[in-house]
């Protein structure tokens, strides 16, 4: 489905990746791991083209989209979610999952404004599916409610809803569980699983370890711009190598 | 009643309190102050638009509101052009200008595309005085003739009145119907935020140009119908003075509300009426405003009266 191949990025001398390479199976949950600083969230970004690769290509369905912008990438069904929840805080949650429903859309300006009868239908359409994802995540009564006011775990709800809205093939999750409680990490295992079994293709990136070998299939572990292993989460926890560099080589 | 229904309501008991108001007025000169609020009403919307909605400020959109005014003016009194023709020709003229410009200057953020746009306007406001064959340079150009539908020439207080609140309402009316689709949202969402439009797919860079050219679009067209109303105009009318009143209208009445960007250009529009005896100082007056405004009120008063309504609810609910 996704496949990152030997992507190399330097920050003004300090080298963030270097020569990375895997790919992500279709249908599957491949999380990436690494202490801080390993890379993970730089090799996000210019998976979804939010940095540019210095050298490197990145593969989606077999299409080269080395350069392509994030706005085009969300139209060929890659979506991703931030670490530190991207919302838009003015609008109410029911129309952030609307803004998701943007590529599944087309009405212009023109139509906008005038009201065209296509226009109406589709804004309909746009409405119903949005509320079928704030059903799905389970926040259908925080609908009205202004997204910038919402509980941190409840607005990863909603990111999460709105990246689905967009019905991606693929959906990349940036530190999902980052400042959540047990409880809310406990249920977004379970979502994370139930947007598995709709056949969509996740990427994680994760420091909740827990999780991670709860639910990832495969699981990549990047330590200072390197990958150092890749394999199931059982072998990756027996691996001496990522032991090492979670605990320090002593 | 659903949202899209009480915006339905709304619009068409403005539509009716707007149509009845001349009836109620005495005398020429209130009337005429309504015309101006009119136009200033159609103005503050455009600029509504691309700073309420997707956050983006124009310092220089007295500029488009003085190319529209300016061209046709010209294209009427020079080459014998039908006012009307000559409107829909300064609108596309002013729209392909705004595409044009809006590629590279919308690339620039914040305090930098606030000079960019401040220095655009300053362009066009040295452009209007200077070439004097074209514009009549300072002391401006008259003769411009009014606009007329069939019999009806709109010469009078009255008949100007009808001829802008229409334009003015028709704005009002396709903006709020923008504000609630799929564009408006967008639009918003790049409000927030940036990168999260751009990975929801939303073309942000396209978008911001589109309703940056609808904009100033509008404003030369709020700028025809001045020229044809007032028969004539001066470059004084198009400088930096009005670009930030504008932006003053927009934000006192409420970012991103249809209905506060008249409110505030009612105020603006009248409150010289009462300051007269500040005469130069209105400037400083209209700095005070938004100090306090953005301070006690960053809402506008549209913001303001849903804070206060949505307290007294509050109460009453207890």
């Amino acid at each position: 489905m996704l496949s990152l191949q030997r992507i190399t990025k330097t920050f003004g001398g300090v080298t963030a990746l270097e020569d990375i390479s895997f790919n992500v199976e279709s249908g599957a949950i491949t999380g990436v791991i690494g202490p801080n600083g390993a890379g993970k969230t730089t090799l996000f970004n210019i998976a979804t083209g939010l940095y540019s690769q210095d050298t490197g290509d990145v593969y989606l369905g077999g299409q080269n989209i080395s350069r392509l912008p994030p706005e085009r990438l969300a139209r060929l069904g890659m979506i991703r979610t931030f670490q530190n929840v991207e919302l838009f805080g003015q609008m109410t949650v029911l129309e952030n999952v609307m803004v998701g429903l943007h590529t599944k859309s087309k009405s212009g300006i023109f139509s906008c404004a005038f009201k065209l009868p296509g226009q109406i239908r589709e804004e309909k359409t746009i409405h119903r599916r949005a509320l079928k994802w704030l059903e799905y995540t389970g926040i259908t009564d925080l609908a009205g409610m202004t997204a910038g006011s919402l509980p941190f775990g409840k607005g990863r709800l909603l990111e999460i809803a709105r990246a689905l809205a967009s019905e991606p093939r693929i959906i990349l999750m940036d530190e999902p569980a980052a400042g959540l409680n047990s409880r809310e990490t406990m249920g977004l295992a379970g979502l994370i699983k139930k947007i598995r079994t709709s056949g969509i293709t996740i990427v994680l990136v994760e420091h909740d370890m827990e999780l991670v070998m709860d639910v990832c299939d495969t699981v990549v572990v990047l330590n200072l711009g390197h990958k150092l292993a890749e394999g199931t989460p059982r072998d990756i926890q027996e691996n001496p190598e990522v032991i090492a560099a979670y605990l320090g080589d002593g | 009643m659903t949202k899209s229904q009480r915006d339905i309501i709304i619009f068409t008991a403005f539509g009716l309190a707007v149509m009845i108001t001349p009836l109620l007025l005495r005398g020429n000169y209130l009337l005429n102050v309504f015309v101006f609020i009119g136009i200033n009403t159609m103005l503050a919307v455009a600029l509504n638009l691309l700073l309420g909605f997707a956050g983006q400020i124009s310092l220089g959109h007295a500029a488009f509101f003085g190319l529209g005014a300016y061209i046709s003016g010209i294209l009427t009194t020079r080459y014998a052009f039908d006012p009307w023709m000559a409107m829909v020709a300064a609108a596309l003229c002013v729209g392909v200008i705004a595409f044009i410009i809006g590629f590279p200057i919308l690339k620039l953020k914040g305090h930098y595309l606030a000079m960019a746009t401040l220095g655009f306007g300053i362009i066009v406001y040295i452009i209007f005085n200077e070439t004097v064959d074209w514009t009549g340079g300072p002391s401006g150009m008259s003769g411009i003739p009014n606009l007329s539908l069939g019999p009806i020439i709109f010469d009078s207080y009255m008949t100007n009145y009808y001829l802008i609140w229409v334009f003015t309402l028709l704005t009002m009316l396709l903006s709020v119907n923008l504000a609630n689709s799929r564009i408006g949202r967008a639009l918003r969402a790049i409000h927030d935020s940036e990168v999260a439009a751009r990975v929801m797919g939303v073309n942000v860079r396209l978008l911001k140009v589109q309703i940056f050219t609808v904009s100033a679009l509008i404003s030369a067209l709020a700028g025809s119908l001045y020229a044809h109303t007032m028969t004539f105009i001066a470059p004084a009318s198009f400088g930096f003075n009005f670009s930030v009143e504008l932006v003053t209208m927009v934000i006192i009445g409420g970012l991103g509300s249809i209905y506060g960007s008249f409110l505030g250009a009612a105020i603006l529009t009248l409150l010289p009426e009462f300051l007269r005896v500040f005469h130069d100082f209105d400037i400083v007056i209209y700095g005070l405003l938004l100090i306090v405004m953005t301070i006690f009120m960053p809402g506008g008063l549209i913001g303001g009266f849903e804070a206060l309504a949505a307290a007294i609810n509050r109460r009453k609910e207890a």
